[in-house]
């Protein structure tokens, strides 16, 4: 996706310092102040973590810290909300991974 | 020490810190967001004046005058609870208690999610959040959207999305179901609707209000709604229209969607994709109460206000001594009566502790009155019956506490 520069109300936002993150060991370039969600978005990444037991795809949902979709591993720390936290120069973002489900296994084994 | 937490820095808490402080009490304001300003950051919109309402610029406005004031603002901040231990409060937070005898929670609102098949695929989002990424992180959510959901909101965010140049090209219903409820139904859309008829996504609309408020032209309005929409500044109001799915592999591809009848059944064999990478589901906004349920306070369900509202008096006090509330929390209304209603809480509180002078009975009678000014105002309301609904809660508490307060009075 593209950022939006130029905003015929809100007015031009082309002054902000540029950093780079890591998001599963590639690394992007965020906008200083902004989130971990709205920096991913930008560079086009939509997909923040696979649902713990099924694998399948999720993203932001709410963007406001409300629903806990975009949880994501910060510097080693799991579920943290990307649409509430500040990219910092040099974070290593993970995207949230798929959980072994012991239980399902076992019935399964039956 | 701290003598005022306010929980949420968006119109209600901000203006609530910065009435405390006047009065010369200390405040701190925590909110979880990465900067203060709440919801009203990402509202843009022109009055009938012609004026812009920016919600930034007002935003920055308060914060500047409650710093100038030295009330303390911390984001980044979640509560987690609140209770309450002897004299204070205790405000748990993941950045250790604080603790301070007056408590504002001005946590506002949230939005009703409506659950449609294949909503977990990432591109699809609250249409809130389509708002935020827009105004507030400048960042594009899609180059093709679709709209579930026809409300006040939606129609608002759909607007300031058009402004930013983002394109969306369909408004479609959510399928009825138990969840979505009224909100796939044609003909109770079009009713809700016809309550901002004035301020008019479409001439047509306005026009055809009038017939429209009576229920056989509605019926009749409905069956011949056009198949392809109306359209609100370049994007067709589906009302005959409902999603039935949204598909994709790693993320949005598209809506499948059919043709519905007034009543918001699917007519088989009208089934019809269209393409997008972004969807925002509009589910309407509701208050977002958990804490001062998690303290305590006792509730009531008041539909016009939106849902489950704390009991409150008109002066923003809880049943809970020290506790206090302003903004959505006590009903879904505009940012502007969040800001009177935050004054209000704040010379309330102030009184409270003892502060102002002979006067401050005057001050907080004004306040009052300007929560009423500022709503009969308003452009735009939530909820058209949202004076009946305010009016309903504070006859409660009158009869609940009223008295409870005139005999205390007879005994002090």
């Amino acid at each position: 996706m593209t950022r939006i520069i130029d905003h015929p109300v809100l007015g031009k936002l082309d002054d902000r310092k540029k950093i780079p993150f890591t998001f599963d060991g590639k690394v992007y370039e965020a906008f200083e102040t902004e989130t971990i969600a709205a920096a991913l978005l930008a560079n086009g990444v939509r997909t923040l973590r696979v649902h713990e037991e099924s694998g399948t795809p999720r993203g932001f949902y709410c963007n406001i810290g409300h629903c806990m979709e975009c949880r994501v591993n910060v510097n080693g720390q799991a579920n943290i909300r990307a649409c509430l936290t500040v990219v910092k120069e040099n974070m290593v973002v993970e995207r949230g991974k798929q959980h072994p489900n012991i239980v399902k296994r076992m019935v399964e084994n039956l | 020490m701290i003598d005022v937490i306010v929980i949420g820095a968006g119109p209600a808490g901000l203006a609530g810190a910065i009435t405390c402080a006047e009065y010369g009490l200390k405040v701190t304001v925590i909110d979880e967001f990465v900067r203060p300003g709440g919801r009203l950051i990402g509202q843009l919109h022109q009055e009938p004046s012609g004026e812009w309402w920016n919600g930034i610029k007002e935003s920055t406005r308060m914060h500047n005058e409650a710093q100038k004031l030295s009330v303390d603002i911390r984001c980044g901040v979640s509560v987690y609870n609140l209770e309450k231990d002897k004299d204070c409060w205790n405000v748990h937070t993941n950045i250790g208690t604080l603790i301070a005898p007056y408590v504002l929670v001005a946590t506002g609102a949230a939005e009703f999610p409506i659950p449609v098949p294949g909503w977990t695929l990432p591109g699809v989002m609250s249409i809130g959040a389509a708002q935020v990424m827009t105004n507030v992180h400048r960042v594009e959510v899609g180059k093709k959207g679709i709209i579930i959901g026809a409300n006040i909101l939606a129609f608002a965010i759909l607007n300031e999305l058009q402004i930013a140049g983002i394109n969306v090209e369909h408004i479609v219903l959510p399928e009825k179901s138990p969840l979505s409820q009224k909100a796939g139904e044609p003909e109770e859309v079009l009713k809700s609707l016809l309550n901002a008829a004035h301020l008019a996504p479409s001439p047509i609309l306005r026009l055809g209000s009038r017939f429209m408020r009576n229920r056989g032209f509605r019926k009749l309005g409905m069956k011949f709604y056009p198949k392809s929409g109306v359209k609100v500044n370049g994007t067709p109001l589906q009302l005959r229209k409902a999603a039935l799915e949204i598909l994709g592999k790693d993320q949005v591809e598209g809506v499948l969607t059919a043709e519905i009848d007034v009543n918001g059944n699917v007519i088989k064999g009208t089934e019809k994709i269209y393409e997008a990478d972004f969807v925002c589901i509009a589910g309407g906004l509701y208050p977002l109460a958990e804490l001062t349920a998690v303290a305590g306070c006792p509730f009531q369900y008041v539909p016009e206000l939106g849902g489950h509202v704390p009991l409150h008096s008109e002066k923003m006090e809880t049943p809970l001594e020290g506790l206090f509330v302003a903004g959505n929390i006590t009903g879904i209304e505009s940012g502007k009566i969040a800001m009177a209603q935050g004054t209000t809480a704040g010379i309330s509180i102030a009184k409270h502790a003892g502060k102002g002078s002979t006067d401050i009975n005057k001050k907080l009678e004004q306040a009052l009155k300007n929560v009423h000014a500022v709503r009969q105002n308003a452009a735009i309301q939530f909820n058209p019956e949202i004076a009946n609904g305010r009016r309903k809660i504070y006859e409660l508490w009158e009869d609940l506490y009223g008295k409870e307060q005139d005999s205390l009075k007879e005994i002090g």
